[in-house]
């Protein structure tokens, strides 16, 4: 076979007949070669990189300057190097929120609410208050991360119970309980917990706030002005775990076994009701503590624009990664890059733009894993 | 607070989710489940109002509206037909770009102030019947009309021609309907495009008529989803869209009239007295999209109807013989 040409269908050649060759694809048969998915990937982001380059240069842009002042903006120097890794922290956790439910092929779209929950609940704990504000760190800071897991969890349990007892389409409910999670924080933070009738909640008591490393500057001087927190590494401890849980442990393979053929989960006796909706909480979950990390690391406030999107930029980072949880590391730190600069630069819809091109390319780019695309001649009649 | 007035409004409102509505029904009917809805919205409610406030036309607006829809969807298309990617994936993915664009796009907008909107109409006669004239027939955008005449129109097609047919069949089982000679990929592309165009112009219907301007992502607020949500409500079928879309549209009215009077039903009104109760409020519509979910997934399960068989899959020839 190897070298014979491929013979296009006769009623072809009379179309086209001027254009001897033609663009053929051919299902893959043996296995792909291990090298090869990094590699589409790769292109597909070079070539996101150069449609939105396209669309810059439209919009009145220069394209190289602008990715040129975005690559220093993120990565220029230590400082904002450890900006980046900050603004990484809610996206890998984001991320990983969105691999697991992915990975069971529940579409949870609801990590944005998810992590406005988890930092309503965590900002409760300190201005209800829950616990007062000389508790020990330690103790205020699990408390704090216990009570945003939760709050996501909660969040995720509303669509997950829909799912696995009425079969009600999570996409939408998981969407429509984060506009409800949008609402429900705005009333604490215009009204309950309002400071002075400001939008947004009196400042937590240090003992609230996650160590950032410029608070060992003392001890460390190369770690002054360092905004890089604690949070960053609960996220990596979470990615290991999670790889374990999902590649490594009996429930991660029912889990994928659920997502990719419920018929057969079903015949081996795994219960479908469960998994669905003890994923949806565990994803819920880690997007909580992502917006639990987010306030007590960064902001240390309950306000309104404690997001930009970092729910939806999950969903990007899991199915960049192909949802394996110790991918979505540089992946998150390449989208936290993303946004850092992003917002340096102007029309401010650009970061977004970006992400929608690149999501585009990626999934576009997966039909070279199944076919094989050949050049093929059509013979002359 | 007047009870016209609120529902005259809602049908005005509904109407864009209306037409994006019966757009995604199309579309999933053929098979191809769009989610980028509310991208295409967006950016169609953007292009309308930039084209109308540049050349003063707003007709112009409208149509281009649903050029640029149309295209992203047949981008969604091309995605989810030719390479069988995931639609749930491509859909959410539409959403990103359309936002993105609309705002890189659509960035001063906001500012351009007032411009020549689409005509209202009152129809002579219609207008004075009792009730229904002044809700229906009264100072309505000639978009509202169109909705009107669409409902109908959608429903006959689907349901009693030809094409309504095979749009059917290639919905529900593609290979029976390859091999009666419809040609499977062409009709989703066709289908998938139309809605696009439909949800292009329920952007236009924003910007345009209903709530004219340009509010960034606030334009739409997620009516896109809303319309996603009212297609599995609705059942696929365009008449029940209609009755959903309406209501929709005048609860949101009535949750914005709510908070105005400083009496209600004879007591204090608590929305006008503590104005934060006004973010619960905010919640009505999307806690009513989840109930209405569940009210048409408990009643798809029961009569064993409901979703497109083949909803979601990618059709390839050879794998089924």
């Amino acid at each position: 076979m190897k070298g014979s040409r491929v013979v296009a269908p006769e009623a072809a050649v009379k179309r086209r007949a001027i254009f001897p060759w033609r663009v053929r694809a051919e299902p893959r048969i043996a296995d792909v070669p291990h090298w090869l998915p990094p590699l589409v990937s790769l292109g597909a982001l070079l070539l996101a990189l150069v449609l939105g380059g396209i669309v810059l240069a439209v919009v009145g842009g220069d394209p190289l300057q602008t990715y040129g002042h975005m690559v220093k903006a993120a990565f220029g120097d230590v400082g904002v190097l450890s900006d980046t890794l900050t603004k990484a922290t809610p996206i890998l956790l984001c991320g990983l929120s969105c691999s697991l439910a992915f990975r069971a092929k529940l579409w949870n779209i609801g990590a944005e609410g998810q992590f406005f929950l988890g930092a309503w609940a965590a900002s409760a704990v300190v201005l209800w208050p829950v616990l007062p504000a000389t508790t020990p760190r330690v103790l205020m800071l699990l408390a704090m991360a216990l009570a945003g897991f939760l709050g996501g969890a909660m969040w995720g349990f509303v669509p997950g119970v829909l799912k696995a007892k009425l079969n009600v389409n999570e996409v939408l409910t998981t969407l429509m309980m984060n506009y409800i999670a949008i609402s429900w924080n705005n009333y604490f933070i215009f009204a309950k917990w309002s400071e002075l009738g400001f939008q947004m909640s009196p400042k937590f008591p240090t003992s609230a706030w996650l160590p950032r490393l410029a608070d060992y500057a003392q001890q460390v001087p190369l770690f002054a002005g360092l905004t890089t927190h604690l949070g960053l590494l609960v996220g990596l401890v979470a990615a290991g775990i999670l790889w374990w849980v999902m590649y490594r442990s009996k429930w991660g393979f029912e889990i994928h076994l659920t997502g990719d053929n419920p018929k057969a989960a079903r015949y081996a006796g795994i219960n479908i009701a469960r998994n669905t909706i003890l994923v949806m909480m565990l994803s819920g979950g880690l997007a909580g503590l992502a917006g639990m990390s987010e306030i007590s690391g960064v902001v240390h406030r309950l306000q309104g624009a404690i997001s930009p999107g970092y729910g939806f930029t999950g969903i990007i980072v899991a199915w960049l990664a192909k949802l394996n949880p110790l991918a979505v590391v540089p992946v998150s730190i390449l989208f936290g890059a993303l946004i850092l600069a992003g917002r340096e630069i102007q029309p401010s819809g650009i970061a977004k733009l970006l992400q929608g091109i690149i999501l585009f390319c990626l999934i576009s780019s997966e039909v070279l894993l199944r076919y094989r695309i050949r050049v093929v001649q059509v013979q002359r009649g | 607070m007047d009870w016209i007035v609120i529902l005259q409004a809602g049908v005005a409102t509904g109407t864009a989710l209306l037409f994006a509505t019966i757009g995604e029904i199309l579309a999933e009917r053929s098979g191809v489940m769009n989610l980028g809805v509310e991208g295409m919205m967006l950016m169609g409610a953007m292009a309308a109002f930039g084209l109308a406030a540049n050349t003063g036309n707003p007709w112009l607006g409208l149509v281009v509206a649903m050029a640029v829809a149309g295209l992203l969807a047949l981008l969604h298309g091309l995605v989810t037909i030719h390479f069988q990617a995931d639609q749930v994936v491509s859909g959410l993915t539409l959403t990103f770009l359309g936002t993105g664009l609309a705002l890189v796009f659509g960035e001063g907008l906001s500012k351009a102030g007032a411009i020549s909107l689409l005509p209202k109409v009152t129809t002579p006669v219609l207008s004075k019947i009792p009730a229904l004239g002044p809700i229906l027939f009264t100072d309505q955008s000639v978009l509202v009309y169109a909705g009107y005449l669409l409902v109908p129109a959608a429903w006959y097609y689907i349901n009693r021609t030809r094409p309504g047919l095979h749009l059917r069949a290639v919905g529900e089982f593609p290979a029976a309907a390859d091999a009666l000679g419809v040609n499977v990929v062409r009709l989703r592309y066709l289908y998938v495009f139309v809605g696009g165009l439909l949800a292009g112009l329920a952007g236009a219907t924003i910007s345009l008529a209903i709530s004219p301007g340009w509010f960034s992502e606030m334009t739409t607020s997620g009516q896109g989803w809303i319309a996603i949500g009212l297609v599995i409500f609705a059942q696929w079928d365009p008449i029940r869209a209609a009755g959903g879309a309406y209501a929709f549209g005048a609860l949101r009215r009535l949750i914005l009239d709510l908070q105005g009077p400083t009496t209600l039903l004879g007591l204090s009104n608590p929305f006008h007295t503590y104005y934060q109760w006004g973010f619960f409020l905010q919640m009505v519509p999307y806690l009513f999209t989840i109930v209405v979910l569940v009210i048409g997934s408990r009643e798809a399960m029961r009569k064993r109807i409901g979703a497109p068989a083949a909803l979601g899959v990618p059709y390839v020839r050879s794998e089924h013989g």
